[in-house]
């Protein structure tokens, strides 16, 4: 892992990989969502409903997937002070906060058909809202820290703490009694109907390959504003 | 309860999301490298 960690070694992978990244991204998501919307049929109990699981779930999923990138990432960062560790924490955090709020939003709106109500103050709900504070405060301390020109160890400290986040929210739904349905995809196997379950793996592909590109351009743009800030230090030198 | 409003909203929401991320991460992206390569240019 350490032969990554030269930015110009970095960059040289990642330029290529960017467009592809992005487009594969973008024709499975949007492949992936009109299949869900137009091709799979009306559940039982849900009704049409059901396809909002569509972008909920990728939503989910990418949110704390994200948070759990931050947290090893910074890890690597203060263990092994890995030069691209924390730019890429730092990268992940804004698309990991709007997947966590388009998860909340979404799972909101499918709440007040089937549930009867837009909230409610459960854990799972509750333990993903946190989540997405969590990320704002994250965004906050590397904004700041990244302003004094350090590399953002408080940052990277928060990241760690953060993520005993993520098996409360996993383990949510059998700790406390919830309006959320239990886990219907775990490692052992699934309880949704293939007709579903289909489309969703194609929309969590799509939805991830996304994330990545996000990432590698947020990282990209980071290691820019890097070259830039020593080419001015340097040139104020002389 | 008509669904499909429900439907449209969780979609809508979802893709004004998207776009607005993928758009400022890719312009702010190509802007920033850019102007380092100018700078490093005018060196």
């Amino acid at each position: 892992m350490h032969r990554f960690a030269n930015p110009a070694r970095f960059l040289r992978i990642a330029k290529p990989l960017t467009p592809w990244l992005l487009w594969l991204g973008i024709a499975l998501t949007l492949g992936a969502c009109l299949w869900g919307v137009f091709f799979t049929p009306t559940e039982r109990l849900m009704g049409d409903t059901v396809k909002i699981i569509f972008v909920h779930v990728p939503a989910a999923w990418l949110g704390m997937g994200g948070w759990t990138g931050i947290a090893i990432a910074s890890i690597v960062q203060l263990v092994w002070r890995h030069p691209l560790a924390g730019v890429s924490a730092r990268a992940i955090a804004v698309p990991g906060a709007t997947f966590a709020a388009i998860c909340l939003i979404t799972g909101s709106i499918w709440g007040r058909p089937t549930w009867g109500t837009w909230w409610v103050w459960d854990g799972r709900l509750t333990s993903m809202l946190v989540l997405f504070f969590l990320y704002l405060g994250y965004i906050a301390l590397s904004n700041a820290s990244s302003e004094k020109g350090d590399t953002s160890r408080v940052a990277a400290v928060f990241g760690i703490i953060g993520a005993v986040n993520i098996p409360i929210i996993n383990r949510s739904v059998i700790w406390w009694e919830s309006q959320h349905q239990k886990a219907s995809i775990t490692l052992g196997g699934s309880s949704i109907d293939q007709a579903y379950l289909v489309p969703l793996f194609v929309s969590v592909a799509g939805f991830s390959l996304l994330f990545g590109a996000l990432v590698l351009m947020r990282m990209r743009t980071a290691l820019a504003e890097m070259r830039i800030e020593a080419r001015m230090r340097r040139m104020a030198d002389y | 309860m008509p669904h499909a409003p429900f439907i449209i909203a969780s979609f809508a929401v979802t893709g004004v999301g998207i776009t607005w991320l993928v758009l400022s991460s890719y312009l702010s992206m190509r802007r920033t490298e850019a102007s380092a390569d100018e700078l490093r240019q005018q060196q």
